[in-house]
């Protein structure tokens, strides 16, 4: 490790290193954060579940929003729909996505998240949120 | 570049460690590998979370899941259950004792709602072990502000913040740094003092285990504001774990140049060394610890001159403790202004407690100033154990005094402490219930201070022990109410003619306690009672006529004291009766009463 | 010098800043009590321990009670030393002393000249209400053969710790144990013989009660006296005449030879001999020494170690026997005084009036514990049967119903009560040295000595140097007095003489033997040092020999039965060796 020699140094080995502790100050206030959980059971991680969850990862970095959580469940129970995506926005119900692209987490992205409005490929189902 | 989806945080505390956290680190591991996610969720050890009534305590991130009372055995399932397939471990989440309600998320529970961590920001949140966890945390970034202003400036930064040393005597930090920066030598030095000593108090312990670089950091802040270029750790070396974190954190700020010389580019060359104690309670008397530091016997001297001014090696030194250095980032990082929002008039900020006793929740608290003992003892507290009364709390430690009923809404801050004959002290809290005889609190305490006494000054060395003398006398039965007069007599010139704020308060609990619990005190001398029944010296067992002589008591007595023909009721010798109550218990008839 | 208002009991005084409030009351003549406290700022013997309280006073502002002697004055300080709270705290300190001390002062031997005792007695205390059936510290009484350790009777002033370590730089006494079971001892509690103590007997000197004491033989020099069949000899050394008046309340600086001699013989001693006489045999061989090692150095004897270290004080004998075990070949192998006298004694005076040497006793008046020590050294043969200090002969006199202060002045006995001015200011730093250079000079350069002052010797400043003046050669002498002072110097030495001292003179003792640790109690009074050394240089102005070459017993004494110094015999009876000792 090369000695820090500025406070600018400092800084931008802060910033590096934040998402080390970004997801625990995050769900400190998971309330008011928006969740988007990838389902990462077997079923899901064959389907491909992994490279969306990095993806999501990669473009809420770029995109530099910070009021995202990105986390994992279990098999939410929509095997055929794999990759499946729960996003959750602060005080609102939990809405499930199937067959995940990395075009459709786009669209999550942008216009879900960003701007509320519902994207297609939501499973109409009466859902019930993992945590009740 | 990380890809962690999920944190989950182990206890590392001594408490917890004690209680396997380690194993169940290892377990949580071995599963997570078995279930392929080593890639996605990460596994932590990190400092106190402060609930060590429930400890070992497991936290999983970004759902902010509490788990209680978690043992090595439990991980599979944590990690089957709760990682795998997103259900919560019911059984092992924590269940509030009044309402009955399972509460699975810490925000939410009574323990932690009205606490505020500052000191403790990052104890059980980070690894204490990484230190660009705590960079990560805007660590160091407070010393890299420090280094942009004028050492007059750091100074008055933390003045303005009101911040009183957290070590017992309650003394201004900003003074404190100014006096050492006025005071000019070759050589100065900033000592940090973690020989924290009283009974059942681990404050500082769980700083330095749960986030040594804020102590490191703050060190440095004070380096720079005072002129010193050393730094020197007094702390006692039974707390290994303590020493360990810190050693590592002291190290990898080296390896970082956030210690050494040159720091940040800014020419402030500042290193740290530590020095262990052997664990004796005077030695957190700033000048004995300087004279133990030396090598000399751990005995204190009288200020004048103050460390400020002749301190290690005769050299101006700059003394504040664990906690107190804790809190010197966050004042910078978020203002002196947001610091001295916090609190009440002259007690601005948090503080730290060790709550412990007949209470329900034992841990580690952290309250802002001003906060009542009520909302400590019943909201975060939980209230008292098997749901008996309230009978005092004990603030301050062997310093300190007993508080009461009457002063359950007094906001506690420094000088109310003070104001009710008791003290902030180092923030030991214990609660005490009907059960215990206050007399017999007073003896305990004094049999610390006895104990811990130096020897040097004679109100000290002889006054503690014939204080202690006289207190066993009263809970033995055998006191006289010229022995209450000369225990009144006797604490108030200890109090003004000790040397050292040991030997000044150890008194304290009897002044306090002889003043609310008076009749308690007369009872023990002139019925010879112990009302909360505590004191065995004078507990009688005594059989009464539902005895069918039987004959068990007198066979189980270990001093023959039970005498009685078969069938016949039987008597206790109370003259030769050890009270140690085994007829009681060997009684099917519940014919042995205490009284 | 800024100056500092202060108001103590109404009275308004100005005292230079850093002076306590104790200092301050003394100059308004506000006389506080103390314990621990010892300022003897002539010697580094500044005992500020501020443990005992006694000494607490109300300050001002100030929320519990300030120790006058160890708080600064501050300006606009008001002080008061009397109220109803000051009395009743120093009672309650002091009945918590005494409730930890034994009781026995009937049969203490510091009974009479305790201080514990004289704060009792100024307090009127008639009953200590405080630990009445309370706990009693108890230790085992250490009794060396020179000092006597009973730790029961230990306040925990600190002030032999403070003597031993700053002062004297021994080591052999420190705080040990916490709280009520602290105490001062010795490294693993050894006895005082095991442990690195020089038997200096400082720690007695200022001890203000019976805790460190004297091992005393004045009973057994008594039962001597009484035996037909025993020829008791007594010699005194020089300190002893110019402080043994103070215990029969002379004036400080007293010189009280002649009325000594006269007590002596009133108790019986069958011969009244100086030590003085011996010194000026220990010039002899000394000098001897030093002119033999100079001229060897001279004429480039490469194998010569200079300095000579003097050797005549047995503490400090002790002391470069434990603490510089590399440095035992410099020393001059010359006994003491004491032993020379107990040698002569017994061989050359004994065969001189054919006296059986089983039937002699010899008993030394010393200002010294050390020398009870010394004089049960194995390698000395028992040539001094019994050493007994200053403060016992004065008890032997007042035992045997002498009138001191009337008795008339006499002479010693002769052969060996013959001195000369040079042995008697032995009993002052710098003292040996002067008389040794007095020698050496009319030796070295066959010149009669006019002006025998070396007054560049003199004084009382801990480590001292001087260059004198012998013939064509620059003698560089260095002194030291006090063991602390003279580690100072032996460090230098090891670290290869860089100021070429050729000769040094060491005292253990501050002052040298005029504060030895036998002399009569000074009670933290410097002053007193320096009235007896003024007084030892007053005896020797009045001497009509002041060289001691010139002692006419000392010329009869070589030319009948050593020949000459260093001769076979002499090295037989007057000197020794040193070995290293290993201790803690």
């Amino acid at each position: 490790m090369p000695k820090i020699m500025s406070l600018d140094e400092l800084k931008s080995l802060r910033d590096n290193v934040k998402n080390k502790v970004d997801l625990r100050e995050k769900g400190e206030n998971v309330d008011e954060m928006v969740v988007i959980r990838v389902a990462m059971a077997t079923c899901g991680i064959a389907s491909g579940a992994r490279d969306i969850m990095n993806y999501f990862a990669d473009l809420i970095r770029e995109e530099n929003v910070n009021n995202i959580v990105i986390t994992q469940s279990g098999c939410m129970g929509y095997c055929y729909a794999e990759p499946t995506v729960e996003v959750t926005l602060p005080g609102e119900e939990p809405v499930v996505y199937g067959h995940v692209t990395k075009e459709k987490a786009k669209e999550i992205l942008d216009k879900h998240i960003k701007s509320g409005e519902m994207v297609d490929g939501i499973i109409p189902v009466a859902h019930k949120s993992i945590d009740e | 570049m990380s890809k962690y989806t999920m944190h989950i945080l182990v206890c590392g505390g001594t408490g917890c460690i004690s209680a396997q956290s380690n194993e169940i680190v290892e377990q949580l591991m071995f599963h997570i590998n078995e279930a392929n996610m080593s890639e996605e969720v990460q596994v932590l050890k990190t400092g106190c979370f402060g609930f060590c009534e429930k400890g070992p305590v497991v936290k999983i991130l970004p759902d902010n899941t509490f788990y209680v009372q978690v043992t090595p055995e439990d991980a599979e399932e944590l990690v089957k259950e709760h990682i795998v397939k997103g259900r919560k471990v019911e059984r092992l989440l924590y269940v509030d004792p009044t309402t009955e309600e399972v509460v699975s998320d810490s925000k939410h529970m009574d323990f932690y709602k009205k606490q505020m961590r500052v000191a403790l920001r990052n104890c059980g949140f980070i690894d204490p072990d990484n230190i660009e966890e705590y960079i990560a945390r805007d660590g160091y970034a407070a010393l890299g502000m420090a280094l942009g202003m004028t050492q007059q400036e750091v100074i008055d930064e933390v003045k303005k913040s009101g911040l009183r040393g957290r070590g017992g005597g309650g003394f201004p930090t900003g003074l404190k740094w100014e006096f050492a920066y006025k005071n000019k030598a070759d050589q100065k030095y900033v000592v940090c003092n973690a020989d924290e000593g009283d009974p059942g108090a681990f404050m500082d312990r769980s700083i330095l285990e749960g986030d040594p670089h804020s102590v490191v950091e703050a060190m440095a802040i004070c380096g720079y504001a005072i002129g010193a270029t050393k730094g020197l750790v007094y702390i006692r070396a039974e707390y290994p774990l303590a020493i360990k974190r810190l050693e590592k954190a002291i190290n990898d700020a080296r390896e970082y140049g956030l210690l050494g010389k040159d720091i940040l580019g800014s020419g402030l060359e500042f290193d740290i060394e530590i020095k262990f104690g052997a664990g004796a309670f005077v030695c957190g008397e700033e000048t004995a610890l300087i004279h133990s530091m030396e090598g000399m016997r751990g005995e204190p001297t009288t200020k004048p001159p103050f460390p400020a001014e002749s301190g290690y090696w005769e050299k101006p030194t700059n003394v504040n403790n664990v906690e107190t250095f804790a809190n010197i980032p966050v004042i910078f990082l978020k203002g002196a202004d947001w610091f001295a929002s916090i609190g009440t008039e002259k007690s601005k900020g948090t503080k730290v407690f060790a709550l412990a006793g007949k209470i329900n929740n034992v841990g580690l608290i952290e309250v802002p100033m001003g906060i009542t003992l009520r909302e400590v003892i019943y909201d975060i507290g939980g209230g008292i154990k098997d749901g008996k009364k309230f009978k005092a709390v004990q603030t301050g430690g062997p310093s300190g005094g007993c508080l009461t009923e009457k002063d359950l809404d007094t906001p506690i801050d420094f000088d109310n402490l003070l104001a009710k004959g008791s003290m902030m002290g180092s923030g030991g809290m214990i609660v005490m219930d009907e059960d215990n005889c206050m007399p017999a609190v007073a003896k305990f305490y004094l049999e610390f201070t006895e104990e811990e006494s130096c020897g040097k000054c004679t109100p000290c060395r002889v006054g503690t022990k014939r204080l202690l003398e006289l207190l066993e006398k009263i809970t033995h039965g055998k006191g006289t109410m010229e022995d209450v007069d000369v225990l009144r007599e006797l604490s108030q010139v200890i109090k003004d003619t000790a040397l050292c704020g040991l030997g000044q308060t150890a008194p304290n609990p009897i002044l306090s306690t002889l003043d609310v619990f008076y009749d308690e005190y007369i009872a023990h001398i002139k019925d010879k009672k112990c009302p909360a029944g505590e004191c065995s010296a004078l507990l009688q067992y005594i059989i009464n006529d539902k005895c069918i002589g039987c004959t068990a008591c007198a066979r189980v007595c270990p001093v023959n004291c039970i005498t009685g023909t078969v069938k016949q009721m039987h008597v206790v010798d109370q003259e030769k009766c050890i009270k140690c109550g085994a007829c009681m218990d060997k009684c099917k008839f519940k014919a042995i009463i205490k009284q | 010098m800024s100056e500092l208002k202060i108001t103590i009991d109404g009275k308004e005084t100005m005292v230079a800043k850093g002076a306590t409030i104790l200092e301050a009351a003394k100059a308004v003549g506000v006389h506080i009590p103390t314990l621990c406290h010892l300022d003897l700022h002539d010697t580094k013997m500044v005992n500020q321990a501020a443990s005992c309280r006694i000494c607490v006073v109300e300050v001002d502002g100030r929320r519990n009670l300030a120790p006058a002697c160890a708080t600064p004055v501050t300006d606009g300080m008001v002080v008061n030393t009397r109220s109803v709270k000051v009395l009743n705290a120093r009672k309650v300190v002091l009945e918590l002393l005494l409730s930890d001390h034994p009781k026995d002062c009937l049969v203490c031997e510091k009974s009479g000249r305790c201080e514990l005792q004289d704060v009792a007695v100024k307090f009127g205390v008639r009953e200590i209400r405080i630990g009445k059936d309370g706990a009693q510290s108890t230790y085992p009484v250490d009794e060396s053969k020179a000092i006597v350790r009973d730790m029961d009777k230990c306040i925990m002033c600190r002030r032999c710790e403070t003597m031993c370590n700053k002062v004297q730089t021994v080591g052999a006494l420190s705080g040990i144990n916490r709280g009520f079971n602290a105490v001062v001892s010795t490294a693993f509690e050894a006895d005082l013989l095991d442990s690195v103590c020089t038997h200096c007997g400082q720690c007695v000197a200022v001890c203000p009660t019976g805790a460190l004491c004297e091992k005393e033989h004045a009973w057994d020099v008594v039962r001597h006296l009484a035996d037909p069949d025993k020829v008791v000899v007594v010699q005194t050394a020089p300190a002893v005449r110019a402080a043994l008046g103070e215990e029969f309340g002379m004036e400080a600086g007293t010189l009280v030879t002649g009325k000594m001699v006269a007590a002596l013989r009133a108790l019986g001693f069958n011969y009244v001999f100086d030590t003085d006489f011996a010194a000026d045999v220990t010039i002899m061989e000394e000098g001897a020494e030093l002119i033999d090692r100079l001229t060897r150095f001279q004429t480039g004897d490469t194998s010569v170690r200079l300095p000579i270290l003097t050797s005549c004080c047995p503490a400090w004998v002790n002391f470069i026997e434990s603490q510089f075990p590399d440095l035992l070949d410099i020393p001059s192998t010359a006994r003491s005084p004491q032993q020379m006298f107990g040698a002569i004694a017994k061989n050359y005076f004994a065969e001189k009036y054919n006296i059986p040497r089983e039937k002699m006793v010899v008993v030394s008046i010393m200002p010294c514990l050390a020398k009870k020590y010394e004089a049960s050294r194995p390698e000395f043969n028992n040539d001094v049967d019994l050493s007994i200090s200053t403060r016992e002969l004065a008890h032997l006199i007042k035992r045997a119903n002498i009138d001191f202060n009337n008795l008339p002045e006499e002479d010693f006995d002769n052969p060996l009560g013959e001195s000369t001015g040079a042995s008697v200011i032995f009993g002052t730093t710098g003292g040996v040295i002067e008389a040794a250079t007095r020698t050496a000079y009319e030796i070295l350069t066959g010149e009669t000595l006019e002006k025998v002052d070396f007054e560049a010797l003199r004084g009382f400043d801990g480590v001292r140097s001087a260059t004198v003046k012998v013939g064509d050669m620059d003698l560089n002498i260095g002194i030291a007095h006090g063991l602390g002072n003279a580690r100072e110097l032996l460090e230098e030495i090891q670290n290869g003489n860089p100021r070429n001292f050729h000769a040094i003179e060491i005292m253990a003792c501050p002052g040298g033997c005029i504060g030895g640790g036998g002399q009569p109690y000074h009670h933290g009074d410097s002053e007193i040092l320096k009235k007896r050394q003024a007084a030892i240089y007053t005896e020797d102005r009045n001497k009509p020999i002041r060289k001691s070459h010139e002692n006419p017993f000392v010329k009869e004494l070589y030319a009948n039965y050593f020949g000459k110094p260093m001769s076979h015999k002499a090295h037989d009876l007057l000197h020794t060796h040193y070995e290293a000792k290993d201790r803690v």
